[in-house]
């Protein structure tokens, strides 16, 4: 069997370790995702979501347990090698879109390439403007975030975590902020792209609606999986919405 | 441009109040700094014109006589114990000629020129005056003092039986161009005189060397102090003022003889250049901490706000020291952007400055120069208070934790 993308074991998470009010959040998480999986992370809220999000995301590391992606041992790697992992394999989709304000849509697309490969040539450029293109923004490359709609700031994003090419994409609450309309499209965006390009998701949801439309639903409660099970739920009318999402010929 | 330079120039554009308020700021300081220093060097180098305007940079004199007490040979014994200081009687510099050749080859020597001076009477008519006799070559001591530029009448020009005065002595003893006058000596044995036309009146800048003040050619000098052939000091001009005290020591140690620099017969005014000068650099050194930390609290307050940006940024591949240079580079560009400004802002505030501070008739009170190296110094203290600036809030930007950070 190939080597899974994601391969959690006994994870734990502290904070505030020293300080007497210790808090532990995750206790003892196993978990694996395949390259290519499009899998939902459900639970109530303070169940450890967003924390083990941003473990997996290398933003913050874990108190003990192992984590490899892409078979790669992370817990020991230096900050600057973490960094240099997370720009390479890992795309950030976040619930409130953080887009960098002072940048145009193509620019917020082109940043993680200035970021790791220096300074912006022609080439990609216009990748960055494809990918939004394929978002469905081919008439606002050059709009500022702030004139932009909420569920158009969000495509923006995803062009962004798609701009290197990652295997993976996190997703936190990418559609928590949008109107059922545009989180539809934002979603059937994500599955398209899944479909498309083969790059694995894992989106933290409080939507059932739309948990219900990914292939796997994982779910979180007080720190430990509950439950994990592939969807086999009717996902009918998936391909509508990819169709609704793909840009105007 | 790279990522640092990209994201520095967007951020200080996205908050271009912010940015103008900072490069203002740093843009004041510079101006301040480069004109007070400006304005200081002027006024100092007015200063030392019309001090050194009237003497030589270096004087060179014979080592005073010195009375030793009386011994026995043999046992060593004081015999006199109780010696008088000998009374110093003029005296020609030994072997001055071999000196002035040696001295003229010097580095840093720019002029020499042989004087023979002492007391004198300056008689006409019924009048007396006490004088100084300067004994001079003319043109080689135009290059130690320059008389020439003094002349308020006639020229300078001293042959033999020709003499230039100071216009106060003129003045008292009545005398105007071609008019004879008598000088009376009583260095030699007997009193010598003789008679000289004026052929030119000068103004020294100082009443008291007006009122004595006597050019004469050297040799007729020589004749009326009784020192044949000899010179009783060397004047020298230097090239670098303030060096003239260790030149002047160095010399002393060769020679063995009395070197006095410019240094040390005015105390009091290389005393007061000093405290200016320590005046001066207080002021700079407060002005360039104040623009700095202007520009620190900025940044600061910059990184707080930018949490959110920088905690993307990082997530999405930024590294710490990526971000860290990014406020840095924020921090140099505002202190250069200030600095140009400041240095642009210092010429006008000098050329307006030079308008207003003019003499009676209409010319300037004195000259500001602004030397390259004064702004090349202004915009480099500006850089390195920029960068010192943003060394804090940019460390504290590089070390915000992206998780933290994105959840805000």
């Amino acid at each position: 069997m190939a080597t899974p993308l994601l391969e959690l074991s006994d994870i734990y998470k502290t904070y505030g370790a020293g300080t007497g009010v210790e808090v532990e959040v995750l206790h003892g998480i196993d978990f694996t995702m395949q390259a290519g999986e499009f899998t939902a992370l459900i639970g109530p809220s303070g169940s450890g979501k967003s924390t083990l999000l941003n473990l997996i995301g290398l933003l913050e590391p874990p108190t003990a347990g192992s984590y490899r992606l892409n078979g790669r041992e992370t817990t020991a790697l230096p900050e600057a090698e973490l960094t240099q992992l997370r720009a390479t394999s890992i795309g950030f989709v976040f619930q409130f879109h953080h887009l960098l304000p002072a940048f145009s849509a193509t620019e917020n697309v082109l940043i993680p390439g200035l970021i790791g490969q220096g300074p912006v040539t022609r080439e990609r450029r216009e990748a960055a403007r494809d990918v939004l293109r394929a978002v469905g923004l081919g008439d606002r490359l050059d709009y500022p975030p702030r004139k932009l709609s909420g569920g158009q700031q969000q495509r923006v994003a995803i062009a962004r975590a798609l701009s290197l090419a990652p295997p993976l994409v996190l997703a936190d609450e990418p559609t928590g902020n949008l109107d059922t309309h545009s989180a539809d499209e934002i979603f059937a965006l994500m599955r398209r792209f899944n479909a498309e390009r083969g790059v694995a998701f894992l989106i933290v949801t409080h939507d059932p609606r739309l948990a219900r439309r990914c292939d796997r639903i994982v779910e979180l409660v007080d720190g430990t999986i509950a439950g994990d099970r592939p969807n086999t739920a009717d996902r009918g009318g998936e391909h509508l919405h990819a169709a609704a999402a793909a840009p105007p010929a | 441009m790279n990522f640092e330079w990209v994201v520095a120039l967007r951020f200080l554009r996205e908050g271009r109040f912010q940015t103008a308020l900072i490069i203002g700021g740093a843009a004041a300081g510079v101006a301040v700094v480069i004109f007070i220093t400006a304005l200081v060097n002027g006024l100092q180098a007015n200063t030392l014109k019309r001090v050194l305007g009237t003497q030589a940079h270096i004087v060179i004199r014979p080592s005073e006589e010195v009375a030793r007490p009386q011994r026995e040979p043999a046992t060593d014994e004081t015999l006199l114990p109780r010696v008088e200081a000998r009374a110093q009687r003029l005296r020609s510099i030994d072997q001055w000629q071999p000196l002035d050749q040696a001295l003229q080859a010097m580095p840093h020597i720019m002029a020499v020129s042989p004087m023979v001076s002492g007391p004198g009477f300056a008689v006409r008519g019924d009048a007396t005056k006490s004088i100084v006799l300067f004994g001079v070559e003319p043109d080689r001591y135009n290059r130690i003092v320059a008389v020439e530029e003094k002349l308020v009448a006639g020229e300078y020009r001293v042959q033999a039986g020709e003499a230039v005065i100071g216009k106060d002595l003129a003045k008292d003893l009545g005398l105007s161009l071609g008019d004879r006058f008598r000088l009376v000596t009583a260095e030699t044995d007997a009193p010598v005189s003789d008679t000289f036309t004026v052929t030119g009146i000068v103004d020294l800048g100082v009443r008291d060397l007006n009122r004595r003040t006597v050019f004469v050619t050297l040799r007729t000098a020589q004749t009326l102090l009784g020192l044949p052939g000899g010179a009783s000091q060397l004047d020298l001009k230097i090239d670098d003022l303030f060096e003239a005290e260790d030149i002047a020591q160095r010399l002393e140690a060769q020679t063995g003889l009395t070197v006095e620099s410019w240094m040390r017969t005015n105390e009091q005014l290389l005393a007061a250049i000093n405290a200016q000068n320590i005046t001066t650099r207080t002021i700079r050194g407060f002005v360039i901490i104040i623009v700095a930390l202007g520009i620190a609290s900025v940044l600061v307050v910059w990184v707080v706000q930018k949490r959110r940006e920088i905690g993307i940024l990082r997530a999405i591949g930024a590294t710490r020291g990526q971000v860290q240079r990014v406020f840095l580079l924020q921090g140099a560009i505002v202190a250069l952007a200030g600095s140009a400004i400041g240095c642009a802002l210092a010429v006008a505030m000098v050329v307006v400055f030079l308008n207003i501070a003019r003499n009676a008739d209409g010319s300037p009170l004195f000259v500001l120069t602004l030397s390259p190296w004064l702004f090349l110094g202004a915009v480099l203290g500006a850089l390195i208070g920029g960068l010192l600036a943003a060394a804090a809030p940019a460390r504290r930007a590089a070390a915000l934790d992206p998780a933290q950070a994105i959840r805000m």
